[in-house]
């Protein structure tokens, strides 16, 4: 990289590091699609893919969209150890899943319908999040007053769920639990059209705003000043994220450290730090992990279900070590 | 044409800014003055739209910074800010690179490089301009911002403190390119200075305030004399002038000028006994 | 500055007949709590000595401990939270948000894997332990932060902490069928306070003594590195030192009762707000506070859906959320931009 850094030079090198790096993740996250399809295909791919394709396509979406979202959510934010979720969007989702199956019984999710309980857990968290953001109108762009609001609601609604699953019995119990661990596998293909949609939406808004959001990572003042309104573009951003965030707990369950993973290796490999590389960098990254991952687990494992708790500890394992490095500079 | 009527400003009990209405005319330079806590900075920040008011109006020539076009505004006017802390890890190119955002939104054309490559000429960063600016000391920090600044390139330069951090050869380059962005390109210069000597040397126009209001205005030669200087700052000092301009002799009031004249004397006195 | 955005109940000095009366609330607040629940007991049978052999088995082996129970842990978890907040400048953390709580979790659950026989005084052992690593994991991560960091940046950094180590915890628990038995460790409880089951719970009267003692050395370290140091205070020791303490404070806790969240950090801001920080003056004020806070929520919780009980975890985690809310609110002054 230093060799890149000749004097003169700069303002271009980066850009077409990040370019060409950013063509070998889009090729490295097609190779693992096709590796999970091929696998102990046989080399029918056309079976495999009527089989897995909607487990690819669940993991596409879902790891696009986290990407995306918390890019986003640490540029306004400027702060890069937060994710979206961390704002009681995971505690929301729990509480709602307990709720669900504490009103209408042990068969809740069969009651509902595969559209009822994404649509209702989807509307509900946007609505939570559009609250939260409300919180902006009233006291400036504190963000993180509104981070830490979100957090404390996510333990009161944390201490509900509690209480509730205390007077379940045990076999709802199970099938509760058995929700709130983000699992790939049991996604209703259906889902899949409504959940690509709004992804597609809020990732081209997003794309759309890549400048000015370039410019807010100098923060409010000067961005203000460079002629973005703050509060606004806020506001708007963390509603596309939350929907982002909310569009893939509701498919597949929380997700907390996955996109804090992906942004800091996005930051990373990317050099020049400009969102329109950044964004579709870690959408790439968390497609290629989770992709790749479980295909890695899965197949030569055997392993199933792992792969998201190994996310959310090498996610957490990453957090640390970005606060202790802060401490070097 | 800035014009600030009744602007009020309170933090939580406390009146920062108090019923504040002054008109500074476009062209050359204009400094606030005032001992800390006068409200000078939150004044200049309520101009660039930085901080709220809680009470009036604020138009920037011919905007109102409360209700006008955010990218307008950003051509219009510009500031430099007291604190300049970057969480990012940016080369001074980068950062003044910034500055013409409004103009391009973030597709930077020939034009725009010629306008950075120009600012940070003028301010005398050519050799820095890859530099981070986590790795320079805050002096070239400070220079680094004023050229986004110059980038920015509005009719209004709003500075607060943009001596802070530079050594005596910087500081007097800082006002000389100040001066020359007045007088050569017309450009309305708002700054916030505390030594009443670099305001009284250079601006054309004076602002002192003091708890929150305005108590003087006019030009260095009308506003500054030892009763404002007294009412305002609260120090006992002669002024003199030279060159037709008022100067503060605050780094030596009269009790330590008597103190150091009699140890002179004495010493004098003493040398003369030892010599008898 | 703080003094001008402080709410007005700042300037309130504690006269000295408060304490005691604030004493004489707690004591007749306990008296209440000894008389409410299933089985009926009437305070009159003990005194005209016609309580029956069952009443008195009732009252010793049951009533007694719990009451006893909830006073220990609320003045506790108080006392670590404002340790804590002392310790680490900042108004927002708690033990139970920083993953002090979630650590002695995941030492209680290793030991019960590991171990399932050992005693409860190993149990709680390793549930210190635990509790210690994950406190100095979190204060080596403040450290870290940089100095311009906002002060909401701290808990945040607790909150996400404390999420990836429940994360790791319900995981396994998940995989061995043990969520249940954590969810009973995490929400806090009183329901199960019996004689003989709660009496590791005096070892905190040995941590609030010990906090007593040395409350003036921990004010000092309050004020950070460089001006303790410069008062000659080891700086590194009496975090040391405060750091073990409210870790033992709060895995006993946990151990015996279970998690009761935001007490330790609702209690101590109200008190702070009327007597400011100096620990000597308002502790024992936060540790009456505490007792009567979860003291309240207890009786609250086994009445408000008599007979059954809702776990005392719920009632304060919704008042304390509630008031926690408020304060952040009333804090942070408006912006207009």
């Amino acid at each position: 990289m230093t060799a890149l850094a000749t004097p003169g030079t700069t303002a271009t090198a980066p850009r077409w590091t990040s370019r060409r790096r950013l063509l070998l993740l889009a090729a490295l996250a097609l190779a693992s699609i096709i590796a999970f399809l091929a696998i102990g295909s046989g080399g029918d791919l056309a079976f495999t893919a009527q089989l897995r394709g909607t487990k690819v396509a669940t993991m596409v979406l879902v790891g696009w969209a986290t990407g995306v979202s918390t890019v986003a959510f640490h540029t306004i934010t400027n702060n890069r150890i937060l994710t979206p979720s961390v704002m009681g969007l995971d505690a929301l989702y729990a509480f709602l899943v307990t709720l669900l199956a504490f009103v209408l019984g042990v068969t809740f999710t069969g009651q509902l319908g595969p559209y009822g309980s994404f649509a209702i857990t989807l509307v509900l968290m946007v609505v939570f999040g559009l609250g939260l953001t409300s919180v902006l109108t009233r006291k400036g762009s504190q963000v993180h007053l509104l981070v830490l609001i979100g957090i404390v609601l996510g333990t009161l609604l944390r201490s509900l769920s509690s209480l509730l699953t205390r007077m379940m019995d045990p076999t709802t119990f199970l099938v509760v639990q058995g929700n709130l661990f983000a699992s790939f596998n049991a996604v209703q293909p259906m889902l899949l059209l409504p959940a690509g949609v709004l992804t597609v939406a809020g990732s081209w808004w997003l794309w759309h705003r890549r400048h000015e959001l370039d410019v807010m990572r100098l923060g409010p003042d000067h961005a203000t000043s460079l002629g973005v309104d703050w509060t606004r573009m806020v506001r708007e951003v963390l509603l596309v994220a939350v929907v982002l965030v909310s569009v893939s707990t509701a498919l597949v369950g929380p997700i907390t450290f996955l996109g804090l993973l992906v942004a800091n290796i996005a930051y990373e490999v990317t050099t020049t730090g400009r969102h329109s590389h950044t964004m579709p960098m870690a959408g790439l990254i968390a497609i290629t992990t989770l992709v790749g991952g479980q295909a890695v687990l899965e197949q030569v494992f055997g392993l199933a279900t792992l792969l998201s708790v190994i996310i959310e500890f090498g996610g957490g394992l990453v957090f640390i070590w970005l606060v202790l490095r802060g401490s070097r500079k | 044409m800035i014009e600030v009527s009744g602007v009020t400003k309170a933090y939580a009990r406390t009146v920062v800014v108090d019923d504040v209405t002054i008109s500074l005319q476009p062209g050359g330079i204009t400094s606030i003055v005032g001992a800390n806590g006068a409200g000078k900075s939150t004044l200049l920040s309520m101009i660039a739209r930085l901080v709220g008011m809680d009470d009036g109006h604020i138009s920037v020539g011919g905007l109102d910074v409360s209700s006008a076009d955010p990218r307008e505004l950003a051509r219009t006017l510009g500031i430099l800010k007291q604190e300049n802390s970057m969480p990012l890890r940016l080369t001074v190119h980068d950062l003044v690179s910034f500055g013409r955002y409004p103009h391009s939104r973030g597709r930077l054309g020939p034009d725009d490089h010629a306008i950075v490559d120009t600012s940070i000429h003028t301010m005398d960063l050519d050799e820095l301009r890859d530099r981070f600016l986590d790795e320079m000391s805050g002096g070239q920090r400070q220079r680094a911002f004023v050229a986004m600044l110059l980038a920015q390139d509005t009719d209004y330069l709003l500075l607060d403190e943009p001596l802070n951090n530079l050594d005596m050869a910087h500081a007097l380059a800082m006002l000389e390119r100040l001066r020359h962005a007045a007088d050569a390109l017309g450009k309305t210069v708002v700054m916030v200075v505390h030594d009443i000597n670099f305001a009284s040397a250079w601006s054309d126009h004076l602002v002192a305030m003091k708890d929150g209001r305005v108590v003087a205005q006019g030009s260095p030669r009308e506003v500054v004399d030892s009763a404002m200087l007294n009412h305002v700052f609260g120090v006992n000092c002669a002024v003199s002038v030279e060159g037709g301009c008022p100067i503060a002799q605050y780094y030596m009031p009269a009790a330590r000028r008597t103190e150091l004249v009699r140890a002179e004397l004495a010493h004098a006195e003493q040398s003369r006994t030892d010599a008898l | 500055m703080t003094s001008l955005v402080s709410p007005a109940g700042v300037g309130i000095r504690p006269r000295g007949w408060m304490l005691p009366l604030a004493v004489l609330c707690l004591v007749v607040a306990s008296l209440v709590s000894l008389f409410v629940g299933v089985a009926d007991l009437h305070p009159l049978d003990f005194l005209r000595g016609t309580a029956t052999d069952d009443q008195w088995l009732n009252l010793m082996a049951s009533r007694i401990p719990r009451t006893t129970a909830v006073l220990l842990a609320g003045s506790a978890l108080a006392l670590s939270g404002m340790l804590m907040q002392l310790l680490v400048r900042n108004k927002f953390v708690e033990p139970g948000t920083v993953g002090t709580s979630e650590s002695a979790a995941a030492g209680l659950l290793a030991v019960t894997l590991l171990w399932p026989a050992a005693p409860l005084a190993v149990k709680m052992a390793i549930a210190v332990v635990f509790a210690l690593a994950g406190t100095a994991l979190f204060l080596r991560l403040v450290r870290s932060l940089p100095p311009t960091t906002s002060l909401i940046a701290v808990p945040l950094v607790g909150m996400m902490l404390a999420g990836m180590v429940s994360a790791a915890t319900t995981f396994v628990a998940h995989r061995l069928d043990l969520l249940q038995t954590l969810g009973v460790w995490m929400a806090g409880d009183f329901s199960g306070v019996l004689r003989g089951r709660y009496e590791l719970l005096w070892l905190v009267a040995g941590v609030f003594v010990a906090v007593w003692f040395f409350a003036d050395r921990f004010t000092v370290a309050s004020l950070g590195e460089a001006h303790a140091t410069s008062l000659g205070l080891n700086h590194r020791q009496a975090m040391r030192l405060g750091l073990a303490l409210v870790s033992v404070a709060s895995a006993v806790c946990l151990v015996v009762v279970g998690n009761i969240a935001f007490v330790g950090l609702v209690v101590p801001n109200l008190v702070s707000m009327v007597l400011g920080d100096r620990l000597r003056r308002s502790l024992p004020w936060v540790a009456l506070a505490g007792a009567g806070f979860v003291l309240a929520c207890d009786l609250v919780a086994r009445t408000i859906n008599f007979p059954y009980e809702i776990p005392v975890g719920t009632i304060a985690g919704v008042v304390g959320a509630a008031v926690f809310l408020v304060l952040l609110w009333k804090r942070t002054p408006a912006v207009s931009r």
